[in-house]
């Protein structure tokens, strides 16, 4: 049996690094993708453009625009000269927000009464347009304390430190994430296409009739799946820890032990979807109706805590959203292996579950 | 008329081109037959005469259009059918036809009038509504031609129609053909089966990209004729090694089974071997036989291979048994309320060769599947070398070797890691793994290509190293699944000579084919129709059976049908 094994396992390793192609699929993308993804989901919001209609002519009506002109945040500030351009600019989108300071800012503030300054923002962009709206109160605070000293100290104040991530690097957060879900693509997409280009190629049957046992075929496929999706997986790996400088702070062996086991779940839904389909094109698109829900109830771009209850117990048999917490953990906290292992089991069971079903439909369809 | 004029093709990285310098004419009124192997240039040539190639070299021209140039005026007269026809699997007969008519922009009354003479000429009038995946090989091509020939073309090109379609489809195919052939016309058949050629009104005969023969078909099988006979009385038990020696002699150029008879080829010039010299006894006589296309083709590439298998010499002779080693016992298969199989029993004794012949979709494939344990039966058992194949599948699978009609190899790891690949997964290992590789490598003449791509093997050496990897673990069965359609006849022999070397080693042939040269090779052939065994016995029995004044001598296509029909009336006769 294990000379069989051996012989499959050899095979399909051959098999698909021998295939130019396939040799490509594996190494190029991922690396593009850690890249490109990497800088692409930034969370903060830079770059903004700012439009002012300062009706103001006194002093304070110029420095408050003068803070808005210096933050970092804001690249550009269109200066409008009536209410009529407000809309227009909004509309065409050529600024996310528009600052307006009424005619008698300057006034009112020298006499001490109160007054306001309007910010209208981009609805369409809700989530830029509330963190926009942060840094304007922000610099409006910032203003009004060095206005009048004594009128702006208060009895308390809060004081923010963000732990794991102190600068609150978007990067620390996005690349270790971005391994979990490109080495789901990589072992999904190698198993999903293995028996789907056996049976398109002839050389299925042939196997069928050889002394290997349904389940020997499928650990065959599934173990080279698994050792390919681990190099690319480290290799990513390394990409984040030397390029993009992201602290690793826990063990490597819990990391790689709960992604054998994660990568064991994706692979019994590849070689799943594998089963069902006759061609390599179905197996794709197979592969492609798992991935956006899997990703998007992951956890990865929006916090599961703020999904309705409901949608939240789905994502319970979701394998990647406990990976990412792991993944997360042990690079910017040290997660401690009692924690490691909790959020591992329930991997285990998934694994067990989508392997068992993977082998039965595997050897239903042969009948 | 179709003029093609030193027209050669050369394919980028190709050793040697496609076509080489081809001159020939093509004339209206005719069915021009394109014949030769697989990969000797048919698809090329028709390809380049469609107007979708354009030749490196030389010219085409239809009457007065160049074919690589004006492709707008020759797609205006040109029916194409390419080898796999476009049609969609999923669209039922009529919408097939009909997306072709809107494409062709034929409509009104031309269109339902062409619909229904289409229909009615391919017979497919009863299965309009039918998904077109669920159509037999035969019926499949059918509905392709009717695409084809839905605005009746003046050049017709039919790229292999009778690809893996049985002998009946294959017969209306023909008489659909001739049927739409007149004066104006000029059609095109491609075709693998040399049989064909004779059907042919023309020939152009091409062979590695090169044009052997162009003309009549008649002239040159004349060139055959004194030098064909049949050597008839041989003792049946021994024909096998009575041809391989026969082959082995300077006088004799090619040789075949026949059933229980011997068909051998002459030397031109060397005088004719006194029969008893053969081996065969006192008692065998030579008749002379009508030579046949094929005779003459294996002339012009300079004789059969000779009879000697070296695989057969590698071979330890299996222990006798008085058992059947292969053996189906009330096999029947059901997907859902179709009956595929039905009841279906024979065994195979040790050392002979079986055949299961039928028609596209009457059952034989299902058998075939279920004998090697690739389909499960709904009911009935099947035992190989003694074993139960559903209860001790495992073993029973290490006892056979399986060979697909497409070369089902891995095309992208080398010969030699395919060679290692197979026989590791039969449970070769270590010094006995490598000594079993070596021997293949030996037998098979692999050394140039071990370090190479399958898939770019030569087509030849494709089919034996499927051959290879079939047998590298010696099994005591072999499955064959048209093992030799398409390969070119020197290939074929040498295959059927390793067979027959194999099957006097005590190996057990099982093999399903659509081919009567393959058939002929069988000891015994059970017929499969509407999935059921209509008939079994030897090729000249069931030759025999079919037997009739009209039809003195019929071949095995003759008795096929003949039976086939047979078996029909009975039907009809009790319903």
């Amino acid at each position: 049996m294990l000379t069989r094994l051996r012989a499959l396992m050899i095979k399909e390793l051959l098999n698909i690094l021998r295939d130019p192609k396939s040799r490509t699929v594996l190494i190029v993308p991922p690396i593009i993708q850690i890249f490109v993804f990497s800088f692409a989901m930034t969370m903060e919001a830079k770059n903004i453009h700012l439009a002012v209609l300062n009706l103001d002519a006194g002093r304070a009506g110029f420095e408050l625009v003068q803070r808005f002109q210096n933050a970092e945040t804001f690249s550009s500030i269109m200066t409008l000269r009536g209410q009529a351009e407000i809309s227009s600019v909004l509309d065409e989108q050529r600024a996310l927000a528009v600052l307006v300071v009424p005619v008698d800012f300057s006034r009112r503030l020298e006499t001490g009464e109160t007054t306001a300054v309007q910010l209208l923002l981009d609805g369409r962009k809700t989530n830029t347009a509330q963190i926009v709206q942060g840094y304007a109160q922000r610099i409006l605070d910032g203003f009004l304390a060095d206005l009048n000293p004594a009128a702006g100290r208060r009895p308390a104040t809060l004081l923010t430190r963000h732990w794991f991530n102190p600068n609150l690097e978007f990067m620390w957060y996005t690349v270790p994430s971005l391994i979990c879900i490109l080495s789901t693509i990589i072992s999904l997409i190698l198993t999903a296409l293995s028996v789907a280009r056996e049976r398109e190629m002839g050389t299925f049957e042939q196997l069928l009739v050889s002394p290997l046992q349904p389940i020997e075929i499928l650990v065959g496929k599934a173990l080279p799946a698994l050792f390919l999706a681990l190099c690319s997986a480290s290799l990513l790996l390394a990409i984040a820890i030397f390029v993009f400088r992201i602290p690793f702070q826990g063990s490597l062996t819990l990391l790689y032990g709960a992604m054998v086991i994660f990568l064991m779940a994706i692979i019994g839904i590849g070689l799943f979807i594998s089963s069902l389909s006759m061609t390599q094109q179905q197996a794709i698109l197979g592969a492609f109706v798992f991935m956006p829900p899997a990703v998007i109830l992951s956890g990865f771009a929006t916090p599961i805590e703020n999904m309705p209850g409901w949608l939240q117990n789905f994502t319970v048999v979701n394998p990647l959203r406990w990976f990412l917490i792991i993944v997360r953990g042990i690079f910017l906290k040290d997660m401690p292996p009692t924690d490691v292992l909790a959020n591992t089991l329930p991997m285990v069971a998934i694994a067990a579950v989508t392997l068992t079903a993977a082998t039965w439909l595997f050897k239903r369809r042969m009948e | 008329m179709l003029t093609i004029h030193h027209m050669t093709k050369h394919f980028e990285g190709a050793p040697q081109p496609a076509l080489d310098a081809i001159e020939a004419e093509l004339h209206p009124g005719r069915i021009t037959g394109l014949v030769g192997p697989d990969g000797a240039g048919k698809t090329t040539l028709m390809r380049i005469m469609a107007g979708l190639m354009v030749p490196s070299d030389g010219t085409v021209t239809y009457d007065a259009l160049d074919v690589a140039r004006d492709t707008q005026a020759l797609h205006a007269v040109l029916g194409y059918m390419p080898q796999r026809f476009g049609l969609y699997e999923d669209l039922s007969v009529i919408e097939n036809l009909r997306l072709y008519a809107d494409l062709r922009n034929i409509r009104g009354a031309q269109r339902s009038r062409t619909f229904e003479r289409l229909l009615a000429f391919t017979g497919l009038a009863p299965f309009q509504k039918r998904l077109a995946r669920q159509l037999s090989g035969g019926m499949k091509q059918k509905l392709g031609l009717a695409c084809a020939l839905l605005k009746k073309p003046r050049l017709l090109l039919l790229d292999e129609p009778s690809v893996g379609v049985d002998p009946i489809s294959r017969r209306e195919l023909w008489r659909m053909v001739r049927e739409m052939l007149d004066d104006d016309t000029t059609i095109v058949w491609s075709t693998a089966y040399l049989d064909e050629a004779e059907q042919c009104d023309d020939v152009l005969l091409l062979s590695e990209g090169r044009l052997l023969f162009g003309g009549q078909p008649a002239a040159l099988t004349a060139r055959m004729d004194g030098r064909v006979f049949q050597l008839l009385g041989v003792p049946e038990a021994n024909r096998r090694q009575i041809l391989t020696g026969a082959l082995e002699r300077p006088e004799i150029r090619d040789g075949v089974i026949q059933g229980a008879a011997l068909r051998l080829v002459l030397t031109a010039d060397l005088a004719q071997p006194p029969p008893e010299s053969l081996g065969g006894g006192t008692g065998t006589r030579m008749v002379p036989v009508p030579p046949r296309f094929e005779d003459a083709f294996i002339d012009l590439l300079g004789g059969g291979p000779g009879g000697d298998s070296p695989l057969a010499r590698e071979m330890p002779v299996r222990p006798d048994s008085d058992r059947p080693v292969v053996e189906a016992r009330h096999l029947t298969k059901r997907f859902g309320a179709f009956t595929a199989v039905s009841d279906n029993s024979f065994a195979i004794r040790r050392g002979e060769i079986f055949g299961l012949l039928g028609p596209n979709g009457a059952g034989k494939s299902t058998t075939f599947k279920m004998m090697c344990g690739l389909l499960k039966p709904t009911a009935g058992e099947s035992f190989v070398a003694g074993l139960h194949l559903a209860r001790s599948a495992a073993q029973a699978r290490a006892r056979l070797g399986y060979m697909a009609q497409k070369f089902s190899l891995y095309g992208d790891l080398t010969v030699r890691q395919n060679l290692f690949f197979f026989s590791g997964a039969y449970g070769l290992q270590g010094k006995i793994q490598e000594k079993a590789v070596a021997a293949m490598v030996d037998v098979f003449d692999l050394h140039p290509f071990l370090a190479g791509s399958a898939a770019g093997l030569p087509l030849g050496y494709k089919q034996r190293l499927a051959l290879a990897c079939a047998v590298v673990h010696q099994p005591d069965v072999l499955f064959l699944d048209e093992p030799t359609s398409g390969v070119d006849p020197i290939t074929r022999r040498e295959f059927w000579n390793h067979i027959n070397g194999l099957v006097g080693k005590g190996v057990t042939v099982l093999v399903t084919t659509h081919f009567m040269d393959e058939a002929e090779y069988c000891d015994r052939i059970g017929l499969i129709y509407r999935g059921r065994k209509i008939a079994e016995g030897s090729p000249d029995h069931l030759k025999a059976d079919a037997r009739t004044p009209a039809r003195p001598d019929p071949t095995l296509e003759d008795a096929f049908i003949a039976l086939i029909e047979q078996s029909e009336d009975r039907e009809a006769v009790l319903t």
